[in-house]
């Protein structure tokens, strides 16, 4: 049943294939001629059957001509146009130096340009990406106008064969399946199949357990941020804290961290705070229940100074645009405008919550502070949110 | 014909050496001999595989230098606009890549127009097998790989531009965040184990990493040597035109031309990519600044395919339950999971429902055109036209800018067409198409007009016309139907009820099954009656209506018809 048996290996092919007298010699060849063109596969008896001439090639039975035998078409090989050929050829010539050159001019500028500045890094882009550029353009057009208007415009037609196996090779194969599957026994030890199956299934569940440890619980962790009594409220950016009088001009927004936090970007991802102060009466917080929880309150503010959880309650994004006529607060993520002289209620958008507010005092020495945390979640909703 | 070519004498060792080894030269000249049939829609794919290449090729060299890291350090690089501020080291080896490293700049913005155009031609690719109907048996296998690397793509960008770490790919990855926190029971713990526990954490960037470099790819990979391997040995389909049956494939050997075409199109899409990368600035991340969960900038778009997402968050109203102390937030839910499912859905049930509403079982390897599939055809626009809403709105608030229109009336007018704007492309569309039909009708009967008139001896002026060429012919008369199936309740010969007409379903395939059978009858040997009537239009809408009349009972055809 082995392959050896029924094919001969290649050695004994090209063996079989070489001429008895011309064993291990040189073919002889007249001075002056042209020498035997090798075949592409490199056998020897074939190179030798060449240098004989056409007929004997055939007769020998090399595997194209076989092939070819059954009326398959050839390609031509003399291009349909040939002086127009001639003007293709230089253009393909053309292009090909020129992305030599191209090419050249890369490594040059590669080498020659130095970076690190960004004036310079803008140059050395553009040399470098100008010179890539027209290397792989002008390979490109020289391949594309080599093919269209060197090569001979052919047409060829295949067969298709139909993809469904004839009926016997589905009988056959229906009936060695059977065969095996019998004889593998797995079919007949109903017990062997069944604890197979239960074997692997734990192993399946194992890569999906053992992603556990990838993070923690999430716990309550989502329901509180670091804002606690008496915590004072930094300026972004600058890190001082602010007493209500520095907070003066009425209409504008400031952001704000938590003091102690001002670096940590976990816990400024919840705590951080939107400050707006407004002129005495327009702000009207009112005093809302959610499910039993206080969302907001004229308690919490100081001097009409109002602090909202920047965090919006949409997906997250910081809302961080505020228009101080219509007092609206606008997330630039998906629009979701609060109304911030009534508790940052929503009027348009996906968010489907106030921000949440937080609740403000002072300090001994006249700072803003936490008077508690935030009394509701802050952020998107989360399925334990309730 | 080898008698021409002198065969280099190294080439001719190793193919001895290989053929001796791996049996190789009968399969290869087969291969060598592939007939690719030529059409420019089929490139369409290849500049996806390309982009694909050029992707691996300058990925891996920015993997060279980028350190997929969230610890924190201060910056006291080239680009001084930034130095002393503190940044991730993912931020800070991405500042290096461009202003340090010569090359990675251009490599940085290949990468990324390639990514771009990665999933810009996947998608064209994928709306030229829909309209022409190229996912039909036996296909439907590659139309189901190609919906894979479409999501898998999507996935791949999503977490390649989050990398760098920067003030808009964290904005991207926060709302990310925030969409998988509003998964119902599962939810807050996927986003804590993804991300490492709270956001942003320390662990997403170099998670992304390994995800956006090994995983991904490695899948991409895989599915793409699936797709073209099942592409070489089903044969590529082909347009209809003269001499192009359902047994045959017409076109050029893959050796030389198939080759050289296709090694010039991958050197002009590198071209293409290297030229949009010298002139034109994508993700500069230096002017967005590291990340900070405190500030966003204005106008935070994403990248163009995640942009129905986006539109999608946005088109949304606020809607929210609570109960049982549990919250299911629909406003981020819905924009997540609707969209993507029907289109991705959508597509992915398409050729088994086209299948169970026409009947057609059979092998198609000659291509549909469009107007020829009014149902397929209006199905794909109103899906186009549903992706593209939803991505325009995407950019509600530079739409807003530029045209000078309120935000809210945007999202309104987006919310309205989202709904209506598909079923009046689908209505639209499908029109057009039976109008597109009935043009070819009258020009395979009476042939084009050629705008000579003529003055006959009675003194009636007509137009000549020429009839139409065998190629023209071969396109126009390659139109198939799907037959008609018997009508709800109608009997056979023996008076017994079809079983499939019966019951909800046998009405609902009663019902999509006209609607893809009507069509504009072509009168093959009508060619004798010619320049007299002149009232060419009047009399094919006659046979529309005796094409579609002959479903049955419900004759009245075009409302009834639609599914």
């Amino acid at each position: 049943m082995s392959d050896m048996e029924e094919t001969p290996g290649p050695s004994e092919a090209i063996q079989g294939a070489e001429t008895p007298e011309g064993h291990g010699m040189a073919p002889r060849r007249v001075i002056g001629t042209p020498p035997p063109a090798p075949r592409l596969l490199g056998e020897p008896g074939d190179a030798e059957a060449a240098a004989h001439g056409g007929a004997e090639t055939a007769a020998h039975g090399g595997g194209a001509v076989a092939l070819a035998e059954h009326g398959e078409e050839k390609l031509p090989v003399e291009s349909d146009y040939p002086q127009h050929a001639k003007n293709a050829e230089k253009i393909v010539v053309f292009c090909f130096l020129l992305a030599f050159l191209a090419g050249c001019g890369f490594i040059a500028a590669y080498v020659g340009l130095g970076v690190h500045t960004v004036d310079k890094v803008f140059r050395s882009n553009l040399a470098l990406g100008l010179s890539l550029s027209v290397a792989l353009f002008a390979l490109g057009l020289g391949a594309l106008i080599w093919v269209r208007h060197l090569m001979p415009d052919v047409e060829m037609t295949e067969e298709r064969h139909e993809m469904r196996s004839a009926g016997p090779e589905r009988a056959a194969f229906e009936e060695y399946f059977k065969e095996a599957a019998a004889t593998s026994q797995f079919v007949r030890r109903p017990m062997v199949r069944r604890t197979l199956m239960l074997a692997t299934l734990p192993l399946a569940a194992i890569p999906i357990v053992v992603l556990r440890d990838t993070g923690p619980q999430p716990g309550t962790s989502l329901r509180h941020t670091v804002w606690s009594p008496g915590r004072r409220l930094l300026v972004y950016g600058t890190n001082q804290p602010l007493t209500a009088a520095q907070f003066s001009a009425p209409g504008s927004m400031i952001t704000i961290v938590p003091d102690g936090y001002q670096d940590d970007p976990d816990a400024l991802a919840k705590a951080t705070v939107i400050l707006i102060r407004f002129q005495p009466g327009v702000l009207q917080v009112p005093t809302v229940y959610n499910g039993g929880t206080l969302i907001s309150t004229m308690n919490w503010t100081v001097d009409n100074i109002v602090a909202y959880s920047k965090i919006c309650t949409h997906v997250g994004c910081p809302v961080a645009l505020y228009e101080q006529t219509t007092h609206h607060i606008l997330c630039p993520c998906h629009q979701s405008t609060f109304q911030a002289a009534e508790g940052a209620r929503v009027i348009f958008g996906p968010a489907p919550r106030p921000l949440p507010q937080l609740p403000l005092t002072t300090d001994a020495q006249g700072y803003l502070v936490a008077k508690s945390d935030f009394t509701q979640p802050v952020g998107p909703s989360f399925w334990e949110r309730g | 014909m080898s008698d021409d070519v002198n065969v280099p004498g190294a080439l001719t060792g190793v193919g001895g050496w290989l053929d001796d080894r791996f049996h190789g030269a009968r399969g290869l000249r087969v291969f060598m001999r592939k007939v690719f049939p030529d059409h420019w829609s089929f490139m369409l794919g290849e500049i996806a595989l390309w982009s694909f290449v050029i992707l691996l090729l300058t990925g891996t060299f920015l993997s060279l230098f980028f350190v997929p890291s969230m610890s924190e350090v201060v910056y006291h690089g080239s680009y001084v606009k930034l130095d002393g501020i503190r940044m991730s080291q993912a931020y800070q080896s991405t500042l290096n890549i461009s202003f340090d490293i010569r090359g990675g700049l251009l490599m940085r913005q290949i990468h990324h127009w390639a990514a771009d155009l990665f999933m810009a031609s996947l998608t064209i690719h994928m709306l030229r097998v829909f309209f022409t109907g190229a996912y039909r048996k036996p296909r439907e296998v590659n139309w189901l790989i190609g919906i894979g690397l479409f999501s898998l793509g999507l996935l791949e960008g999503l977490f390649g531009y989050s990398l760098p770490d920067d003030q808009l790919s964290g904005a991207g990855l926060r709302i990310f965040e925030g969409v998988l926190q509003g998964i119902p029971i599962v939810g807050t713990y996927l986003a804590f184990f993804l991300f490492g526990g709270p956001f942003p954490g320390n662990l997403i960037v170099p998670r992304m990493y390994i995800i956006h470099v090994l995983l991904i790819p490695g899948l991409i990979l895989a599915l793409i040597a699936a797709h073209l391997f099942i592409m070489v040995h089903q044969k590529h389909t082909q347009m209809p035109a003269k001499g192009n049956t359902e047994k045959n494939v017409v076109g050029q050997p893959f050796f030389p031309y198939f080759m050289a075409k296709g090694g010039a199109w991958f050197f002009f899409i590198f071209a293409a990519l290297a030229i949009l990368a010298t002139f034109a600035e994508i993700n500069p991340i230096w002017l967005y600044g590291p990340y900070s969960p405190v500030a966003i900038s204005s106008a935070s778009q994403p990248d163009f395919y995640m942009g129905i997402l986006e539109g999608s968050l946005r088109v949304m109203p606020a809607w929210e339950w609570n109960f049982l102390g549990h919250t299911v937030s629909f406003s981020v839910l819905i924009p997540f999971a609707l969209p993507l499912t029907i289109i991705l859905g959508g597509a992915t049930l398409w050729p088994f429902f086209e299948q169970w509403a026409t009947g057609d079982r059979a092998f198609h390897n000659v291509l549909d055109r469009p107007r020829n599939a009014p149902v397929r055809t209006g199905v794909g626009v109103a899906a186009v036209t549903f992706y593209g809403i939803l991505w325009a709105e995407g950019a509600n608030d530079v739409l807003a800018d530029k045209l000078q229109i309120p935000l809210y009336t945007i999202t309104w007018i987006a919310r309205v067409l989202v709904i209506i704007g598909p079923l009046i492309a689908y209505f639209v569309t499908r029109r057009v198409c039976l109008g597109l039909q009935r043009k070819d009708a009258e020009l395979v009967e009476h042939g084009l007009e050629t705008g000579i008139i003529r003055q006959l001896p009675d003194g009636e002026f007509i137009e000549v016309h020429r009839p139409m060429t065998e190629e023209e012919l071969g396109i126009l008369e390659a139109k198939k139907v799907p037959a008609l199936m018997p009508a709800p309740g109608s009997e056979d010969e023996n008076g017994v009820p079809s079983p499939r007409s019966q019951g909800a379903m046998g009405w609902a395939r009663g019902v999509s099954n006209r609607a893809f059978a009507e069509t504009i009858v072509v009168e093959t040997n009508g060619h004798g009656h010619g320049n007299g009537h002149g009232d060419g239009a009047g009399e094919v809408a006659g046979e529309e209506h005796a094409a579609i009349g002959s479903g049955g009972e419900h004759g009245s055809g075009d409302g009834a018809d639609d599914s």
